[in-house]
C-alpha cells in the first residue's frame, strides 16, 4: 500500500490549524514535527511514562498512543499553551520551579498538564486525590514529593486560599 | 509513525462491518491503549486497522425501554466512573475501571476494549462477570446479545465472528436492583499495574437484612479467562449473613477457581489472597447493602 495522508483540521492551544498527516503519525508525532511542540516528549511511547501528556477537550491523553487522525476536530492544549502572550510563566510553571520540582526537566510538561488538568476543575483535592489523580507520571528525579507541593499549593492559592498555601511545607507524606 | 499498513476509519457501528468485511484481515482499533503499543512491540507489526474511535454513537451510558442499563463500548473508563447511572445502580463497576493503569490511560481506554482483549486482568470483566453482564454485537447478519460468560472463548479469544464488532454491555434489571456490591484490586502498585487478582463479590439481602438472598463473586486472573466462583455463591445463598457463612463462602471459592504460577504470584499465594479478598468483599458488599456481619446467634 502507498502512503495514505488524511488531512487534520483542530485547534492547538486555540489556534485553528490544519495539515496533511500521515495516517501512521501518532499525536506526538503530529505536534512535535509537524507544528515543533516540543514540550510534548517522546519518552516510553507506549503510554506508561505520560511525558508526552497533553489535554484534548479538557482531559487529559497520552499522546503517543493516540493517532495524530483521531485529533480532527478537537481542541488541544499543550505546555506552550500555558504561558502569557509575551511569555510569561503561568502559576502552576512558576510553582514547579519554585519548589524546585523540575530537575532535568523531561517530565515537567506531561506532569504540568495533568496539573493544569486537575486546576481547571476549581475544587480542593484531598492529598490522595492529588496523587492519585498525577500518578500516571514517571519522574526520575524528584522523587514526587516537590511536584506533590507545586501542585497543591497553585490548587490552594487558585481558591484564594493564601495562607493553606503557605503552610504546605516538606513531608506531607502519611502512610 | 506506527507501522500501520493501513487505517480505515469507521463512521459508523454498520460502516464498521462494512469495512471488515471489505478488509478481513484488519484488525478493530477503540482506544488504542493496547493494539498500538502491541504494535510498538511488534506483535501487531504492519496490520490493516479499522479505528472505530470517531463513532460517537457507541458512546454514553443510558437505560434501555425495560430498566436495563446500557453502556457504549466506547465508553472510556472515566466516564463510566463519573457517569450518574452508573454511581447509582452499580458504582462497583465506577470504582474497578477507576483501577486501570493511569489517569490518562482511563481516558482513552474504553470498556469495549477491555473486554474483547480477553484478558482475564481486566479490571472491568470480573464485575461484569459478577453483575451478568450480556454483550451486544453486531454483524452482517445484524445484532445478537450474548451473556458475557459466553463472550470469552479461552485466553486472548472472545466470541467476535469475521465482521463481527461489539456495540454494548447491557446489566438488566433483575441483574442490578437490589444489589449491592465491591471490588478489590490486588496488585504490586496502586497506578500502572496489573491484577495479580482482582474479585467482585455482589450482594441481594432480605428486606430485614438478615438473609443473602443472592450472592454472586467473579474473579479476573483465578483461571484463563475473568471466571465466576458457582460453588461459593451456593454455599451462601439464602443463608443468613453471619461471620461462619462468610467465612464458609471464601472458603468455597477454592472449589471453583483454577489460578496458576506466573512471574507476577505462585498460584499458592493467588490462592491464599482469593480466600481473603472474597471475604473482604463480601463483608463490604453486605455493609453497602445496608446489612451488619452477626455472630452465629444459635
Amino acid at each position: 500500500m502507498s502512503r495514505q495522508y488524511k488531512l487534520v483540521s483542530c485547534t492547538i492551544n486555540g489556534k485553528p490549524v490544519e495539515k496533511m498527516v500521515d495516517v501512521r503519525a501518532s499525536l506526538t508525532d503530529m505536534l512535535r514535527d509537524d507544528y515543533r511542540l516540543t514540550s510534548v516528549k517522546k519518552g516510553c511511547e507506549v503510554g506508561e511514562c505520560g511525558a508526552c501528556n497533553v489535554i484534548i477537550n479538557g482531559e487529559c491523553f497520552n499522546s503517543c498512543i493516540y493517532l495524530a487522525v483521531w485529533a480532527q476536530g478537537k481542541e488541544i492544549l499543550t505546555l506552550e499553551g500555558l504561558a502569557g502572550p509575551n511569555g510569561e510563566l503561568s502559576d502552576i510553571q512558576q510553582a514547579f520551579m519554585d519548589e524546585a520540582a523540575v530537575q532535568c526537566g523531561f517530565c515537567s510538561p506531561g506532569f504540568i498538564m495533568s496539573a493544569v488538568e486537575i486546576l481547571e476543575e476549581k475544587r480542593e483535592l484531598s492529598d490522595e486525590d492529588i496523587r492519585k489523580r498525577m500518578s500516571g507520571h514517571l519522574c526520575r528525579c524528584t522523587g514526587y514529593e516537590n511536584i506533590f507541593r507545586a501542585v497543591k499549593k497553585t490548587m490552594l492559592k487558585r481558591l484564594g486560599k493564601e495562607k493553606e498555601a503557605e503552610a504546605v511545607t516538606h513531608c506531607t507524606l502519611k502512610v | 509513525m506506527y507501522d500501520i499498513k493501513a487505517l480505515y476509519e469507521a463512521e459508523s457501528a454498520e460502516h464498521a462491518v462494512r469495512l471488515l468485511i471489505e478488509h478481513p484481515e484488519a484488525q478493530i482499533i477503540a482506544g488504542g491503549s493496547d493494539v498500538l503499543v502491541q504494535m510498538r512491540e511488534g506483535r501487531r507489526a504492519g496490520k490493516e486497522l479499522v479505528s472505530i474511535y470517531g463513532i460517537d454513537a457507541l458512546r454514553g451510558v443510558s437505560y434501555e425501554a425495560d430498566g436495563a442499563i446500557r453502556i457504549g463500548s466506547l465508553t472510556s473508563f472515566s466516564h463510566i466512573t463519573r457517569d450518574p447511572i452508573i454511581q447509582k445502580h452499580i458504582n462497583v463497576l465506577g470504582e474497578a475501571v477507576d483501577m486501570v493503569g493511569g489517569p490518562q490511560i482511563r481516558n482513552i481506554g474504553t470498556i469495549g476494549g477491555n473486554t474483547c482483549n480477553g484478558v482475564t486482568s481486566a479490571d472491568s470483566a470480573s464485575t461484569l462477570h459478577a453483575w451478568d453482564a450480556i454483550v451486544e454485537i453486531l454483524g452482517p447478519e445484524g445484532i445478537r446479545r450474548i451473556p458475557i460468560h459466553d463472550f470469552y472463548i479461552k485466553a486472548g479469544t472472545v466470541d467476535l465472528r469475521p465482521g463481527e464488532l461489539q456495540t454494548a454491555l447491557i446489566i438488566p434489571k433483575a441483574a442490578y436492583e437490589g444489589y449491592y456490591g465491591h471490588y478489590i484490586k490486588y496488585a504490586m502498585r496502586n497506578a500502572m499495574d496489573i491484577a495479580t487478582t482482582g474479585c467482585s463479590v455482589n450482594v441481594k439481602l432480605s428486606p430485614d437484612k438478615k438473609i443473602m438472598e443472592d450472592v454472586r463473586i467473579a474473579y479476573g486472573v483465578a483461571g484463563p479467562v475473568p471466571m465466576r466462583a458457582p460453588q461459593a455463591e451456593e454455599a451462601a445463598k439464602g443463608k443468613p449473613a453471619e461471620e461462619t457463612y462468610v467465612k464458609a463462602f471464601a472458603q468455597a471459592v477454592l472449589e471453583d477457581i483454577r489460578p496458576r504460577d506466573s512471574w507476577r504470584a505462585s498460584k499458592a499465594f493467588r490462592q491464599h489472597i482469593a480466600v481473603v479478598l472474597a471475604e473482604r468483599a463480601l463483608r463490604k458488599s453486605i455493609e453497602l447493602a445496608g446489612g451488619e456481619i452477626h455472630e452465629q446467634t444459635v
